[in-house]
């Protein structure tokens, strides 16, 4: 046993043991130093392997709730939330594929062809419009790449952009609202029903869980037809 | 060299070897599989002049499955209605129609939307006769190709939704216009007993 080793630590330091008629090297104090010396040893290594598995999880790695500086100053504050456009308008695969994707430079023209069509903060948005080159977004989430994420299938089976996104119709600058951690996604799968809403709230940013919330999960879960909890859980459903 | 002496110098030695061969794990922690050598959606590439791994595709490439859809590419002028209409393709140009035409025409199609409000163009009303003349191929004639300050919309909606949006249009229009003669029974009391105005907004609801 490990704490035999503690308690005996003349049994790791044994020369003196093994070559009976030599002279005693080690004070008795060392007895002291040598089991103090054990326990601190143990007990940085948890501590160090605390603090590792605690940065890994904190904001500072995930780079959760950091906003991004992007070469236009877009606000979703304002489009999504003062003005009321819809995610769809710019983020139209959502419903219907893996990925959200994001609007061409075209999309915003439709709009900004018009609407302060001189303003310098725009002249990248022109800019691109004249040459056809990208503007270059920067991107605020990402998966590493063995994680198989799939915008349609939660947004079909009644999970909201804001239970992952947070409220996205109040960031001037986005940033992520979730740590993107995979014990995030399983939290979730393991039990949905506290986050399932209704299909018409999917894209309302401002909906809050009702006080029935238990009820109406169960209802929505059987609606949706929800996969039992062994497949949602599945290394395979995220890592294929 | 005593025996002691020699004992004591093979941990270290051990723990110099074990310190080594960490270090070489630790060089080992790159993160090769969260970032592999390939493309996602949108990523930025270095391999192709514009910095799009996104490629173009070849001019007039017809995408697949869309010839399957011709039947819904109608003449500009034809009032030929190419879907049956159904309470399901009303919902769905309901929710099409608030996504991508709301902003300007406004949630009653009169041309007061959030952005015509803030500044951008009044849209004419859909309740003038012009309007409410015109071929539905006509509408699908904007929607596809644009008009005046307003670009097109065939990359954000497909064809079938276009139709789904044009049928919803064709109900606000009518709500603004049905003969009373028209509404169900309980609304046509509702109309007798005063509050016109509301009654009649009120009929777009039930003409859906
Ligand atoms: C007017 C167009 C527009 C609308 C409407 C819009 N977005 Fe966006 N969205 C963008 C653009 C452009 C970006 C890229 C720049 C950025 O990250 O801010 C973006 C980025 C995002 C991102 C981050 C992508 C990344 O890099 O990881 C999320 C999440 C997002 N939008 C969610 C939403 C949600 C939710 C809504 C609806 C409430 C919405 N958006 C409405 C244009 C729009
Ligand atoms: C549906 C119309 C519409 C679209 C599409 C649109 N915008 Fe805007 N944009 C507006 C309106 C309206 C405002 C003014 C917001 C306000 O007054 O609150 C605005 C304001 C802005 C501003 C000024 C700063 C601010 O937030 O007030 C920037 C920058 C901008 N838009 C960038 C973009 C970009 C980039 C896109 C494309 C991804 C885009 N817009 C797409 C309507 C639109
Ligand atoms: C279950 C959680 C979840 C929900 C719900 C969700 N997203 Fe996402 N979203 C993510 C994750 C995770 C990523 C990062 C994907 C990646 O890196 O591959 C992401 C990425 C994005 C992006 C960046 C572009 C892309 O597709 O990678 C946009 C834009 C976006 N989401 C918009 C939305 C909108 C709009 C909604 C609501 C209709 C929504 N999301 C709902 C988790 C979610
Ligand atoms: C707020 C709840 C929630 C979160 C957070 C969430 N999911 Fe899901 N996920 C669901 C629900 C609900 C389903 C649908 C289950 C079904 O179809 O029965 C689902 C289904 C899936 C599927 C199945 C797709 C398919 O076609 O088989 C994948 C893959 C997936 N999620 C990946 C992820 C990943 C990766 C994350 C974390 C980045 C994540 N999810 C976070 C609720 C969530
Ligand atoms: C709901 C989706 C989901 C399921 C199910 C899932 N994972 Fe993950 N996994 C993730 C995500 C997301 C990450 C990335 C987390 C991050 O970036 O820190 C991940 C990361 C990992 C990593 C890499 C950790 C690292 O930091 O390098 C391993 C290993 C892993 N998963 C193993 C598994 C195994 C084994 C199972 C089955 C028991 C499993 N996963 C099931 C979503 C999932």
């Amino acid at each position: 046993m490990w704490w035999s080793l503690v308690l005996r630590p003349q049994l790791v330091c044994s020369p003196h043991k093994r070559n009976a008629n030599m002279a005693q090297i080690f004070h008795r104090s060392s007895n002291f130093v040598a089991r103090a010396t054990l326990v601190l040893a143990l007990s940085a290594g948890g501590l160090a392997l605390a603090v590792i598995g605690g940065l890994a999880r904190s904001p500072y790695l995930t780079n959760q709730n950091v906003a991004r500086q992007q070469p236009v100053q877009f606000s979703h504050k304002h489009h999504a939330g003062d003005v009321g456009i819809d995610c769809r308008y710019c983020h139209t695969s959502v419903e219907s594929s893996a990925v959200a994707g994001l609007p061409p430079t075209k999309t915003c023209m439709n709009c900004h062809s018009v609407l302060f069509s001189n303003a310098g903060y725009l002249e990248p948005v022109r800019e691109s419009f004249r040459t056809g080159q990208s503007i270059a977004w920067v991107k605020v989430h990402r998966l590493p790449d063995f994680v198989y994420f799939n915008h349609s299938i939660h947004i079909n089976k009644g999970v909201g952009c804001a239970s992952c996104h947070g409220p996205v119709n109040q960031m001037p600058l986005l940033w992520q609202a979730s740590p993107l951690l995979m014990s995030w996604c399983l939290d979730c799968h393991r039990n949905p029903e506290p986050n399932l809403r209704p299909k018409s709230e999917i894209f309302n940013m401002d909906w809050k869980a009702p006080a029935n919330q238990a009820e109406l999960g169960k209802k929505l879960a059987a609606e949706y037809k929800l996969r039992t909890t062994a497949e949602l859980i599945s290394c395979s459903t995220c890592h294929r | 060299m005593s025996s002691a002496a020699r004992f004591s110098s093979l941990p270290r030695l051990a723990g110099a070897v074990c310190a080594a061969a960490c270090l070489l794990v630790l060089g080992g922690c790159r993160q090769d599989m969260a970032r592999q050598p390939k493309y996602r959606a949108l990523a930025p590439s270095t391999f192709f002049e514009d910095g799009r791994s996104e490629r173009q595709p070849v001019e007039n490439t017809v995408e697949r499955g869309a010839l399957a859809d011709d039947d819904l590419n109608i003449p500009k002028d034809s009032n030929a209605f190419p879907l049956p209409v159904t309470q399901q393709l009303l919902e769905r140009g309901q929710e099409r129609y608030k996504i991508f035409c709301s902003p300007c025409h406004g949630l009653q199609g009169d041309g007061n939307g959030m952005i015509a409000i803030r500044g951008m163009k009044h849209p004419p009303s859909y309740h003038q006769d012009r309007l409410r003349q015109a071929p539905v191929g006509y509408f699908y004639d904007v929607i596809t190709h644009g008009f005046g300050a307003m670009y097109d919309y065939s990359a954000q909606i497909p064809p079938r939704d276009r139709w789904a949006i044009i049928a919803y249009v064709r109900a606000l229009q009518l709500s603004r216009n049905a003969p009373a003669a028209d509404l169900p029974p309980a609304l046509r009391q509702k109309l007798g007993a005063g509050g016109a105005p509301a009654a009649a907004a009120h009929a777009g609801g039930a003409e859906k």
